[in-house]
């Protein structure tokens, strides 16, 4: 189980999370929905170890990974991955060695087992026989597929999505999702969905926090999310200009 | 006053920042040769895109370094009756002063350059972040291949730099001047020094080291979009060959010191 206990954190005088409190349960998947800006990517990036919090606590598992030092962070995210925003794929290296990258650095396995490990996450996300293809020649949502392939690559416990659809087609937005859908139910893990798209959100969750002012402001299942009588939650939802939410 | 102290506070800062990242490769380096980590295929991929990218530029300079020299000194010692002395002139500055301030101020703005933006582009772009999230070191990773590629490239460049920059001056000597190519090769071997050389090549090494850690520093601290990506490319040119210069001046000092105290 993942933690989040009053988690502050600042850039200068903007303070982006003002006690973030959060439960995340073994094998769910909790969608934290927010408009932009409002540090959903920044919460993710402390629950990974990315960032060091000012104050509070991140526990996985009933550690507080803000008191980790390298050697234990690194342990640490060896059972995480993690599906950026812009996919960061290494723009050095080819779509094997971008999935490959974990394989190799921390395994012993031989290079015929990590080609053979390679191909079958390409075929699970849908892009078999692109091991040799560079980034540049990826469309976007190839890209964030490939961005997928090399979070699940070390069959990681928990991942962590970044904004996993933004600036994707709705049948691709649709395909990411179900991607998303079946790793959970094939290998059980823990996901973490920072997004601000309310379609895609209702399809991958378990539950919604939703992220507002450095705090959570609501959490719960999809009917209690939409039924909820916060009028910041309904504004959010209805995607109105005018309310309690102000634009960033 | 303020814009001062602000400026003062800053430098300092930098420095800080850069010292911890070259004790961090320092770090990464000497723990991975221990523990056989090493990644000798990165630095044979480094030192190879440093020299292959700097080669042309650096024979340029030094070929017209080298003739540039011959004809700037060659008619006013011939006129003094000392000719005999040309070859040996020209290789003592090559390889003293000119070979590793021109070679390094070229790998700067060619080679500094381009890892400033290329490292700058992977931070905007999370992939540095994407690195340390499978568990890898950016400085380990990216910095310990590229520092030691341009330290080790600059000490070999440098040697090029200078061996073209004979050939150079010896071209205009024997075509312009007049003189022999034996006579142009004997006064080399009868100036030259090894400490010449070697403090040539010393502080190669030194300024190879700046480039290396400058870039990375540059690239490793780049914020905003492309713009902040375009200040960390001329920011690391910049600053890297600013501090050449200082640094050279010191090495100089404490190379001489060194020849007149040991070996004179």
């Amino acid at each position: 189980m993942i933690i989040v206990s009053n988690l502050h954190k600042s850039f200068g005088p903007k303070q982006v999370l003002k006690g973030v409190n959060l439960k995340i349960y073994d094998g769910e998947s909790l969608v934290i929905l927010g408009p932009s800006g409002c540090g959903k990517s920044v919460l993710l990036k402390n629950i990974i170890g990315l960032m060091k919090p000012d104050s509070g606590q991140v526990l996985i598992d009933g550690e507080d990974i803000t008191r980790f030092n390298q050697k234990k962070l690194d342990a640490l995210r060896m059972r995480m991955g993690m599906l950026f925003q812009s996919a960061a794929l290494f723009d050095s290296l080819n779509v094997e060695e971008n999935i490959a990258f974990g394989l190799r650095r921390h395994t012993r396995l031989s290079d015929r087992a990590i080609h053979h490990l390679v191909s079958e996450k390409l075929e699970l996300v849908g892009l078999p026989g692109t091991n040799y293809l560079m980034p540049s020649e990826l469309s976007g949502g190839m890209r964030k597929r490939v961005g997928l392939a090399r979070a699940i690559a070390m069959e990681p416990e928990i991942i962590l999505y970044d904004e996993p659809t933004t600036g994707l087609d709705p049948i691709m937005t649709s395909a990411i999702d179900e991607l998303h859908l079946s790793l959970k139910e094939r290998l059980g893990v823990t996901s973490i969905v920072v997004t601000h798209d309310l379609k895609s959100a209702y399809r991958v969750c378990d539950r919604i926090a939703l992220h507002y002012g450095g705090q959570i402001v609501e959490i719960g299942t999809r009917e209690e999310i939409i039924n909820s009588p916060n009028p910041v939650v309904q504004q959010f939802i209805r995607g109105e200009a005018q309310g309690p939410m102000t634009l960033l | 006053m303020l814009v001062l102290q602000n400026m003062l506070k800053n430098t300092l800062d930098s420095i800080g920042k850069v010292s911890i990242l070259f004790l961090q490769t320092l770090y990464w380096t000497f723990y991975n040769l221990k523990t056989g980590r090493f990644a000798f295929g990165n630095l044979i991929e480094q030192m190879s895109r440093i020299g292959v990218d700097s080669l042309l530029m650096v024979a340029i300079t030094g070929v017209s370094t080298g003739a540039v020299l011959v004809v700037q000194i060659g008619y006013q010692f011939a006129q003094m009756g000392a000719q005999s002395y040309v070859g040996g002139v020209v290789a003592m500055s090559m390889a003293r002063e000119l070979a590793p301030i021109l070679t390094s101020i070229v790998v700067a703005g060619r080679v500094g350059s381009a890892i400033a933006a290329e490292l700058g582009t992977m931070k905007i772009t999370e992939q540095i972040d994407a690195l340390e999230t499978m568990a890898t070191n950016p400085v380990e990773y990216l910095v310990v291949p590229r520092f030691w590629g341009c330290t080790i490239m600059l000490f070999v460049l440098t040697i090029f730099t200078n061996v073209v920059g004979m050939i150079g001056g010896s071209i205009v000597a024997v075509n312009q001047i007049g003189l022999t190519l034996i006579s142009f090769k004997d006064s080399i071997l009868h100036m030259l020094q090894i400490q010449d050389l070697m403090g040539g090549l010393i502080k190669a090494t030194v300024f190879g080291s700046i480039i290396g850690v400058i870039g990375c520093y540059k690239g490793f601290t780049t914020e905003g979009g492309a713009e902040g990506v375009g200040q960390s490319t001329t920011s690391a040119v910049v600053v890297s060959i600013m501090l050449i210069l200082v640094v050279n001046y010191f090495l100089t000092v404490g190379i001489n010191n060194f020849c007149v105290a040991y070996l004179q």
